[in-house]
């Protein structure tokens, strides 16, 4: 199964592109086979970004019983190039007031981070354009300056609108990047290793043939990767957590003066930030490209990849086509009273499996502490008493 | 190759370090600052050390630019003074300077060959942090455990009477 040619193709198409260099010093091999990955890479996420786009307002259309874009192309599939061009020949408003360099630098480098975290999540067996030891550090490393690009653009702008967004963005940013890095502890943990294709590699194998060694089958995992999945929500400025644009109230947030493509760049940078958390959701809990039977190994391993992650990304949709937003406090207190708890349980509940042998027991005493944190958490902050009659201070 | 990306790293941060300390508005200076703490880190990478790099990154980008970001912004903006020449820090740079290039020259061991190392993995320095370091490690963790509930109990709503 190691040596199928179908698994391997685009790994042996790269190696034969690179076969023309043979003659060619050592740097510019090393330097052609790092433009191939990144070209690679920016083609298939460039077409899924146009693909999500239309199947986004399709599926979006569905919930909410109308249509969605028919009328470009069969099936309005051609609708990202028509929203292209649109784009791009729109014109490029840059405020008086607004700090020229810096409202200029914000999409290239929002866009640039977004790109850069895609490198180092591996898409199938020998498959990671950017095989490095840290690669989860390395992924939480380039997101984090995300922060910093919402705040240029926040307040390069000039305008109270953006910054608001910005301080919103950034203020949940930093609240649900604790919960998610704190998530990933238990997986890093029990692997021994940083590197995304170690994490992949030991969730291989099979119990009875039929139930993969993913992480997300062990409570510990199970509930590691909704949390994970709900501060990648947060993380992607998604609904429910939409606060930092939310339109109704402080018109588009940090992206509120900007036009063109420099919207559409933010619009791109949000949707390969959600790619980004997806790939790492599947890399981490479930499996990465392992196939999810091992009657099923058959199939190429990139193709189990994009299978998840697609399953990932309709999920985000089907969310957004779900929940209203929630208000800015409610994902404060969310973040730090729950979110924050519940991540260190799970790091303490996979150790309490990891020294129970990793069996059936371990199973079992693990869900047991998840189960017990998740119900005393739930006594404690008692959400019930939230809900009193509302008092208004300004109105009958 | 390493030499090129070594000058090219070295121009930039320093180009960086210098718009830092020279630029007449506030925030265009911290954003430098935060360019060059990414030239550091490159400089990190370069010489093998990712561990290192990736932590510069994290920290010092992601946290400290972020947190120097904030203090600007929740300080008075029109307090910034007049483009004023700062001897006074000119001096103590100078000194600082001075001393680090003495201790520097003074270091015996810089003259000698460095003896191979292994490549230092994630790996190994996880290993060497929870056997032979893992009291320094633990009162770290205690101390950032200490500052998370703190920054949550400073937080907090008070109570109403």
């Amino acid at each position: 199964m190691s040596g199928d040619s179908f698994d391997q193709a685009f790994v042996s198409a790269k190696q034969r592109l690179l076969s023309f260099l043979a003659g060619a010093p050592d740097w510019v091999a090393q330097i052609a086979s790092s433009l191939i990955n990144i070209f690679a890479v920016l083609g298939v996420f460039l077409t899924l970004f146009a693909l999500i786009s239309v199947l986004e307002r399709k599926i979006l259309g569905r919930m909410q019983n109308r249509y969605g874009p028919n009328r470009v192309g069969p099936f309005g599939l051609f609708q990202p190039v028509a929203d292209g061009i649109k784009m791009l020949i729109k014109e490029d408003i840059v405020p008086v007031r607004a700090d020229k360099i810096v409202h200029f630098l914000a999409p290239i480098l929002i866009a640039a981070t977004a790109i850069l975290a895609l490198g180092v999540i591996p898409y199938g067996r020998n498959m990671t354009p950017f095989a490095i030891d840290g690669g989860i550090l390395f992924f939480f490393a380039v997101g984090s300056t995300t922060e910093l690009a919402v705040f240029m653009a926040g307040w390069g702008s000039n305008n109270k609108f953006s910054m608001l967004g910005a301080m919103r963005a950034i203020a949940q940013m930093i609240s649900y990047e604790l919960p998610l890095i704190v998530v990933t502890l238990p997986v890093v943990m029990v692997v021994g290793s940083l590197s995304p294709d170690a994490i992949v590699a030991a969730q291989g194998g099979y119990t009875f043939g039929f139930v993969p060694h993913w992480f997300v089958t062990t409570p510990w995992g199970a509930a590691a990767f909704i949390l994970f999945f709900v501060s990648g929500l947060v993380e992607s400025n998604r609904t429910p957590f939409d606060v930092p644009e939310g339109e109704s109230e402080i018109v588009a947030g940090h992206m509120t003066e900007y036009s063109g493509f420099k919207y559409a760049t933010f619009f791109m940078a949000e949707y390969f930030g959600m790619f980004a958390i997806s790939g790492l959701a599947v890399t981490l809990f479930l499996g990465g490209w392992q196939a999810p039977v091992a009657a099923l190994q058959f199939v190429p391993s990139y193709v189990w990849f994009f299978a998840k992650l697609s399953i990932l990304l309709f999920v985000f949709i089907w969310v957004r086509g779900t929940l209203p937003r929630t208000r800015v406090d409610q994902v404060m207190n969310f973040a730090w009273k729950f979110m924050l708890p519940m991540a260190f349980t799970c790091v303490i509940a996979a150790a309490v499996w990891h020294y129970q042998g990793r069996a059936f027991g371990g199973w079992l005493w693990s869900l047991l502490v998840i189960a017990a944190v998740y119900i005393a958490l739930s006594r404690l902050l008692d959400t019930r008493k939230k809900f009193a009659t509302r008092t208004y201070r300004f109105a009958e | 190759m390493s030499i090129f990306s070594f000058v090219a790293i070295a121009i930039l941060t320093l180009a960086a370090a210098l718009a830092a300390a020279t630029l007449p508005k506030l925030i265009h200076a911290a954003l430098s600052f935060a360019v060059a703490f990414v030239g550091i880190a490159a400089f990190f990478f370069l010489l093998g050390a990712e561990f290192v790099g990736l932590v510069q990154v994290f920290v010092y980008v992601g946290a400290v630019a972020v947190l120097i970001v904030f203090t600007i912004l929740l300080t008075r903006r029109d307090a910034d003074p007049p483009g004023k020449f700062n001897w006074g820090g000119v001096v103590v740079a100078m000194a600082v300077f001075a001393g680090l290039v003495w201790a520097i020259l003074r270091t015996p061991t810089l003259a000698m060959a460095a003896a191979p190392i292994e490549a230092l993995t994630v790996k190994r320095i996880g290993e060497i942090l929870m056997t032979d370091y893992v009291w320094p490690l633990q009162c770290v963790g205690v101390l950032l455990t200490a500052a998370l509930i703190g920054a949550l109990i400073l937080v907090m709503e008070e109570k109403r009477e």
